[in-house]
């Protein structure tokens, strides 16, 4: 079988209305990548995700993750993805096993597996005292650990990371982060959007969308220098002038 | 939340039952005998003893006796006029006058049928005393008794007619609401997207709202029988089975109508006020409170694809009827026509991926 991109996308659109949210991005993520999808508020990054995991049909466009065209086998993609939405998405009135157990059983997982995976995940996250404890309980950093380990359950090949550290603190971004770095050591292609600039620096390549389009892909260290810029923060305000902010 | 769920609508049968009570009683009776004779007391007394009337008054004159009307003080008046015994005792027709207050329409109806059944009384212990007494061999001319007999319901008691069609709404409003607030709840939360984001399928996804509220349903339904036979002595006349076989499919036809509402509404008001909407509807032609066949063509029409109504109807002939299901063929065959159909719609209207 011939090697396929974890992603790509080729001329990828979504228009809503006479609104072009995302307009014709082309782009492809290597397996086992880290790819930042960065871009202001409102610059398309969001859509374009949800495009890419069979939430949103494309308006033109094509799109393949795992393999699989995103228009015409949106269900089949969804298989070998996991999904972290901006949206905290665990149901808060569940404990952490049941949310795990549900999740795991959509998945075809069975009972056993997903306690030992999720024991297995709780212990790296030092949470294990967490198990039997309500969802809407915890502090946001945890409940963000455990939705990422959740879109991990069933050892996905590619997973979306849609901000995934909004609204937390800079040691708890950190530590996310290395969850990150292990996922990716174990083979797993991320593909990550952020506001955070320095969490830019951490992925192996990054793209930047303004106003719908990709104005530049390239790897963290490329983009500094192309732009003569110290930090990606200075590239990211480069390119991101004088665009709309909503 | 659960207990709840089974409390709110056990409260609502008992309270309910109680108080949709048509039955009229204690209807106020003023009374002006012109006549004074034994015959005008002897009818008097056959009206308060009947139990349906209570004496508020005796009056001299009509002008009176229509004052107490006026001022609600009672419900009918009764008028005996002058010579009524001469003219009685003269084989001759005696009248008596009734006035009514029929601002209650439905009420002023009961009490005229009422007091036909005191006169008629009257009129044939009259009659039977005459032939009695009468030495000729001329036959007595009340020979038609009517005697009436009412089936399925021998005292006309309301609470029989009603209870079965109360429980059948309070289930039907528990789990509409339920079911039709849920998926907006899970896309308020915003769940409802790690959830499109798994390979779940759409009749996985139907089936997981169903059935929990499948069960709740089927547990009030059985509460509300046990209430019905506990507190009304209401028991379930024909096969029980059968019953449950019917709400078990009635379910799953008013479940995937709250579902439709949840996939197609974008908020918890919006599924509340169409899931309303339908349940008025649905609700005031289905015969709990008016007869089916006296409402227009049009609403018969409409009354077709109206689940409410033969659930309705199914209730009340299996429970006090005793019908069986080769009787509720039609009943049962529409009824999973509108379970399959309801839900086929949720599971097109939903979607995983928006369009």
């Amino acid at each position: 079988m011939k090697e396929h991109p974890a992603i790509s996308a080729n001329n990828l659109t979504r228009k809503f209305g006479s609104f072009i949210a995302t307009n014709a991005i082309s782009f492809e993520v290597k397996k086992g990548e880290i790819f930042g999808f960065l871009g202001a508020n409102g610059a398309g990054k969001t859509t374009a995700m949800r495009m890419l995991c069979g939430l949103l049909a494309p308006t033109s466009g094509s799109a393949t993750v795992a393999g699989y065209d995103v228009a015409s086998y949106p269900e089949k993609v969804k298989q070998h993805i996991g999904y972290m939405s901006q949206k905290f998405s665990l149901y808060e009135d569940l404990t952490v096993k049941e949310n795990f157990l549900f999740y795991g059983g959509v998945y075809g997982l069975r009972r056993k597996e997903i306690l030992l995976r999720l024991n297995d995940m709780l212990k790296r996250l030092d949470l294990v005292h967490a198990l039997n404890t309500r969802v809407g309980e915890l502090p946001l950093g945890w409940k963000q650990k455990l939705s990422f380990s959740l879109a991990m359950l069933h050892q996905p090949e590619i997973i979306f990371l849609d901000e995934p550290t909004g609204g937390v603190d800079p040691i708890t971004r950190r530590k996310f982060w290395d969850l990150i770095y292990e996922a990716a050591h174990q083979g797993v292609t991320i593909f990550v959007t952020t506001h955070y600039m320095d969490e830019a620096e951490y992925c192996d390549r990054v793209s930047i969308m303004v106003n719908g389009v990709i104005e530049a892909l390239d790897s963290p260290e490329n983009l500094r220098s192309k732009y003569q810029a110290e930090t990606m923060d200075a590239v990211f305000q480069e390119l991101a002038r004088g665009t709309i902010t909503l | 939340m659960i207990p709840l769920l089974f409390f709110m609508p056990i409260v609502q049968l008992v309270v309910l039952s109680y108080a949709a009570d048509f039955e009229v009683k204690n209807l106020n009776l003023a009374i002006v005998d012109y006549d004074q004779s034994e015959s005008s007391r002897h009818l008097i007394q056959k009206f308060t003893a009947s139990g349906y009337f209570t004496l508020v008054g005796s009056f001299r004159n009509v002008k009176d006796g229509t004052n107490v009307i006026e001022k609600e003080v009672a419900d009918l008046v009764l008028i005996c006029p002058q010579h009524m015994e001469r003219n009685l005792e003269n084989m001759r027709v005696a009248e008596v006058q009734l006035l009514f207050n029929a601002v209650n329409n439905q009420k002023a109806g009961v009490a005229s049928s009422y007091c036909q059944q005191v006169i008629s009384a009257f009129n044939n212990e009259h009659l039977r005393q005459l032939a009695m007494e009468s030495t000729t061999s001329t036959p007595a001319r009340l020979t038609v008794d009517v005697r009436e007999s009412f089936w399925y319901n021998a005292q006309l008691d309301y609470k029989t007619f009603m209870v079965p069609g109360i429980l059948a709404i309070l289930v039907t409003m528990l789990t509409a609401f339920l079911s039709s607030i849920n998926i907006i709840r899970e896309k308020e939360m915003g769940t409802i997207e790690q959830l499109n984001v798994t390979p779940i399928s759409k009749m996985e996804f139907i089936l997981g709202k169903i059935i929990p509220f499948w069960i709740i349903g089927m547990v009030v339904m059985s509460f509300g029988l046990v209430i019905a036979w506990l507190m009304f002595g209401i028991g379930v006349t024909g096969n029980i089975l059968t019953l449950f076989s019917f709400v078990a499919i009635y379910l799953i036809a008013i479940l995937g109508i709250g579902i439709l509402i949840s996939t197609v509404t974008e908020t918890q008001q919006q599924a509340m006020f169409v899931t309303w909407f339908f349940m008025v509807i649905f609700l005031l032609l289905s015969g709990l409170f008016t007869p089916v066949d006296s409402i227009p063509e049009w609403a018969r029409a409409l009354n077709l694809v109206n689940p409410i109504k033969y659930f309705v109807e199914v209730m009340r002939s299996i429970m006090l009827k005793g019908s069986s299901l080769s009787d509720l063929n039609s009943h049962f065959l529409v009824m999973t026509v509108f379970a399959l159909g309801f839900n086929l719609m949720a599971m097109r209207s939903y979607r995983k991926t928006m369009g």
